[in-house]
């Protein structure tokens, strides 16, 4: 069950603040575009699907579904990185933490928590819901 | 049109003692002499980033063609990883044609192993300007687990099982039983693979490419020289070339840019997939040689684990000859970029100079695929097609 990997620290960029500032609160933070009405991540300024610049930050529901993963088996501690389907739209890539890395599935629900990285950072990953 | 008049690829797989510049330099004189041309000859170069001196602040190519003694009228660095060597044949062909230039040297190097890399397992932590780097890095991507997640999902989707992916090694192990040069030269079974320890599921450790040193170099030239040279001329018919990403999070693990580029090269050469006598298919893991036969069209999207089993893309067995030098699940991967040695195949197949016991019988038209950079991610495909006239 324990899975105390070292979380490499995130370099924030001066436009990606926010979305750091949110998750040391809890929260994960996604771009939706005003223009076109997508989300999409990682987030940007102009949104990747028409240019627009309208884009706002809303925050995610934090719930979605496992849309691959793997368990990196050749690691000091073992650990599942996936890419997870959130129920706003987009897949983001995460860790899959706190649970039976075994019982890991496509398809799972999961639910948003949050790890710190080296620094303090807190990084939004998921757990089987 | 353009033609593939020289090809080298360096024999060794562990180079202590010589540095990466040597390397480059060693094989630029192979490719030139094999030709049968000489240095003053080459008024072009191309390379990508793994040329000695490409870090080297304000000098990047420089160095390298410095080095070498080159007097050009044409560079070309486009880098897109282990994919850039065909897209420099690509590019070499549009400059000679356009009169830029007559004779083009492309270099591949790396000494990966010497240097004591662990690339497949380790997360890169350089290139924090990415500005996918703050949403990745910390979950610990490498370049094995990512490429896992591509196999993972194709399980997920079609039904494809770790057999099937094992076919695509063993397939390449018995090629590579015929190349003195390959680093594993031992033919394996598909129980051997999956019961190889898993590094990343689904993948284990014989579903990954090795890492090797070595490199490789071709000579790109018009049709009146290569014509006037010794070997059978090998003439580029189609090209085409394709990144694919992340696409704003519609992450889609299925397919590669092989989708975009095989069509355009397989329009441009006017020939369809049942037209290919034998394919060099980049093999960084077995996962990437399935997605790539897919993409390309040797059959259906789904399909890939039926077409690839029972030994269908075992030269003299199958209906589907690949990678009959081993490829990178078994020869080398030098630098870990791949595309060079599959160019290098392709050419002596078509020559008919691949070993006899693998050599494809009225070799007429070959297709090279290069997958740059990471399936699961960001990556750049390109594909040549070549034929021998």
């Amino acid at each position: 069950m324990a899975q105390e990997r070292k979380i490499i620290a995130p370099l924030p960029f001066p436009e990606t603040t926010p979305y750091w500032e949110a998750a040391a609160q809890g929260k994960l933070l996604l771009k939706r575009c005003a223009g076109c009405g997508a989300y999409h991540f990682y987030p940007r300024v102009l949104c990747p699907f028409c240019f627009n610049e309208q884009t706002e930050w809303r925050e995610a529901s934090g719930t979605g579904t496992i849309y691959s993963f793997s368990i990196m088996r050749r690691a000091e501690v073992p650990y599942a990185i996936a890419y997870v389907t959130l129920t706003e739209g987009p897949t983001m890539m995460s860790n899959i933490v706190d649970c039976d890395l075994d019982a890991i599935r496509i398809g799972q629900p999961v639910r948003l928590v949050f790890k710190p990285a080296e620094n303090g950072q807190q990084v939004a990953m998921f757990t089987l819901a | 049109m353009a033609y593939i008049a020289g090809i080298y690829e360096h024999p060794t797989r562990k180079a202590d003692g010589k540095s990466l510049a040597l390397l480059h330099a060693e094989v630029a004189k192979g490719a030139i002499e094999d030709a049968g041309l000489s240095k003053d000859d080459v008024d072009a170069y191309f390379c990508a980033g793994d040329v000695a001196g490409w870090d080297a602040r304000g000098t990047g190519p420089f160095s390298i063609i410095d080095y070498l003694g080159l007097k050009l009228r044409y560079l070309d660095s486009t880098e897109s990883w282990g994919s850039s060597y065909l897209v420099h044949v690509a590019h070499a062909a549009e400059a000679i044609a356009a009169g830029k230039c007559h004779v083009a040297l492309i270099t591949l190097a790396g000494r990966p192993r010497a240097d004591g890399f662990s690339t497949g397992t380790a997360v890169a932590t350089d290139g924090l300007s990415a500005p996918e780097a703050q949403f990745e890095l910390p979950y610990a991507p490498t370049v094995v687990n990512t490429y896992a997640m591509c196999a993972m999902r194709h399980m997920h989707e079609y039904g494809t099982t770790s057999e099937h992916l094992a076919w695509i090694k063993v397939a390449a192990s018995h090629h590579a039983q015929h190349n003195p040069h390959a680093m594993l030269r031992d033919v394996v079974t598909v129980e051997d693979v999956v019961n190889s320890p898993l590094i990343a599921d689904p993948l284990h450790r014989l579903d990954c490419c090795v890492i090797s040193d070595g490199g490789g170099a071709l000579i790109v030239t018009g049709p009146e020289i290569a014509k006037s040279l010794k070997h059978p001329p090998v003439k580029v018919i189609g090209a085409g070339y394709a990144p694919k990403h992340q696409m704003g999070g519609k992450i889609d693990l299925t397919f590669s840019g092989a989708r975009w580029s095989g069509p355009q090269a397989f329009a441009e050469a006017q020939v369809t997939p049942d037209d290919i006598r034998y394919a060099s298919i980049y093999d960084s893991f077995t996962i990437t040689v399935l997605i790539t036969l897919e993409d390309l069209g040797f059959c259906e999207k789904g399909k890939g684990g039926a077409f690839v089993a029972d030994g269908n893309l075992i030269s003299g067995v199958g209906k589907l000859p690949f990678n009959t030098d081993g490829g990178g699940l078994c020869n080398n991967h030098p630098s870990n970029r791949g595309g060079m040695t599959k160019i290098i195949e392709a050419v002596r197949q078509l020559r008919g100079e691949a070993h006899p016991k693998v050599q494809v019988a009225n070799c007429g038209l070959a297709l090279v695929h290069g997958t740059g950079g990471a399936l699961g991610t960001r990556h750049g495909s390109a594909t040549l097609i070549l034929e021998r006239e």
